[in-house]
């Protein structure tokens, strides 16, 4: 049996039809063509398919699409206006090569979003910390501390 | 990896949550946070045919103070627990303790129900309810009862509800004056299942001897395993550096039953339960002193 939801998706609103078991992770991507949230390990540990669920940050793949019927939901999408002005912390990954193949990018932006609003002055142990639930195998991840770095001394000239 | 089919219902109120659990019994299972049955189901070891959402039963997700207790919804999020004030003041060690769980993106969406119904041996609530002698309700249909944490374990991912049972609401009681906690466990990646953890509560009495104890270890049997016998040795003592000794040698070796895997052998497991029960005692030892 199928459910009607309807959901915000990055400031847009859709309504679809959705079996139940359909995961949030693959209803963003195949029903919507929103391939920007990556699927890695369909099992909560990798990260990559973080998405922003009411503001804050959760596993897409650990969701079911039904689930998210009235609710707001941003993907990385949603981040950059357009593809020449990016979002402070999407320039910052790209200054401070804070990825290599990108895989992990997406996930590891929807993770910081919120981590920065909440705390906009991180220390580098902070930082690691927020990254503990993000798996990278390229970078070593200490660009993506450099990256996460400046994108917060970034965004705090902003709000001054 | 995508989950079986299986019927979705989302009921807005607890009085719908019991009558479909009556309905269905078994075949149902409740989804909370998700953030352990999702990636069960997503490797289909588990399959339900029916799961009912509780996300949408708002009465559910409450953390509020009444008289000397926290009353807390079992929808509440472990990200809402770990910010709370109330929490903070009246039941430090859960306080301490939940940082430990998962990463923030598990956080904001587990909840403190679906993680102690879980029943997992190495997850951090299960072993904070029990050395916090929490009081959990269950509510069917037609009845509803209270159950302490101590008999609502009862081995690895079974618990003390009943087929038609919900977990609406965990009691905790408010820590009693001059009580020291501390919550320490050893993970090889910060957010990973911990190879071995401990809850410790040490309340001390006017004299500064120790009044009573609690020490609960994760990943150390099946189920929260609470060293009864280490925490007794302790109490109308002072606690010198011997008892203390003496004591986690007691935990470690004759009461917890690590199984030992592939990240550590159980060896390794009652080794670090040693040390752990050591450095926890001496900080809720200390702690208590200076809470009045």
């Amino acid at each position: 049996m199928t459910h009607t939801i309807t959901l915000t998706v990055n400031g847009q609103k859709y309504t679809r039809e959705v079996e139940p078991r359909l995961l949030l992770s693959d209803f963003l991507r195949h029903e919507l063509g929103l391939t920007g949230t990556h699927v890695g390990c369909e099992h909560g540990v990798c990260g990559a398919c973080t998405i922003m669920f009411d503001g804050e940050s959760a596993r897409s793949c650990l969701m079911f699409a039904v689930q998210a019927d009235g609710h707001e939901i941003t993907t990385v999408e949603g981040l950059a206006k357009d593809k020449d002005d990016l979002h402070p912390l999407q320039q910052s990954f790209w200054e401070a090569h804070g990825l290599q193949c990108g895989y992990c990018t997406p996930g590891i932006l929807m993770t910081m979003i919120p981590f920065l609003k909440q705390n906009p002055n991180p220390t580098e142990d902070e930082i690691r910390h927020a990254l503990s639930g993000n798996l990278c195998r390229c970078t070593g991840y200490q660009h993506v501390v450099d990256a996460v770095k400046l994108a917060s001394e970034k965004m705090r000239e902003i709000e001054d | 990896m995508k989950p079986a089919s299986f019927d979705y219902h989302a009921p807005n109120t607890i009085e719908e949550v019991v009558t479909l659990k009556s309905q269905y019994g078994d075949d149902a299972k409740f989804l909370a946070g998700g953030q352990s049955l999702v990636p069960a189901m997503n490797f289909r070891i588990a399959q339900p045919s029916v799961l009912i959402d509780l996300n949408r039963v708002s009465d559910l997700s409450f953390i509020r103070e009444d008289k000397k207790v926290i009353r807390i919804g079992s929808m509440a999020r472990e990200r809402h627990l770990e910010f709370d004030a109330s929490i903070e003041k009246h039941a430090p060690l859960l306080h301490e303790a939940v940082p430990f769980i998962a990463h923030p993106q598990i956080r904001n969406r587990g909840t403190i129900g679906g993680s102690i119904v879980n029943a997992d041996p190495a997850a951090e609530l299960p072993v904070l309810m029990t050395a916090l002698s929490a009081k959990l309700k269950a509510k069917s249909k037609s009845a509803e009862r209270w159950i302490d944490a101590k008999d609502f374990f009862a081995g690895m991912f079974t618990t003390a509800l009943m087929p038609d049972e919900v977990l609406a609401e965990i009691e905790l009681p408010f820590a009693e004056a001059r009580t020291g906690w501390s919550f320490m466990e050893v993970a090889p990646r910060a957010g990973d299942y911990a190879l071995m953890g401990v809850a410790t509560l040490v309340t001390l009495d006017e004299n500064g001897k120790c009044k009573s104890a609690k020490l609960v270890y994760l990943n150390a049997g099946d189920g929260p395993v609470d060293a009864v016998e280490a925490a007794q040795s302790l109490v109308g003592e002072s606690l010198n550096d011997t008892l203390i000794e003496s004591a986690a040698l007691h935990a470690s070796e004759k009461e917890i039953n690590p199984f030992g895997n592939m990240h550590a052998s159980a060896e390794f497991q009652r080794h670090l339960a040693k040390t752990l029960t050591k450095q926890t005692l001496k900080i809720a030892a200390e702690r208590a002193t200076q809470e009045n």
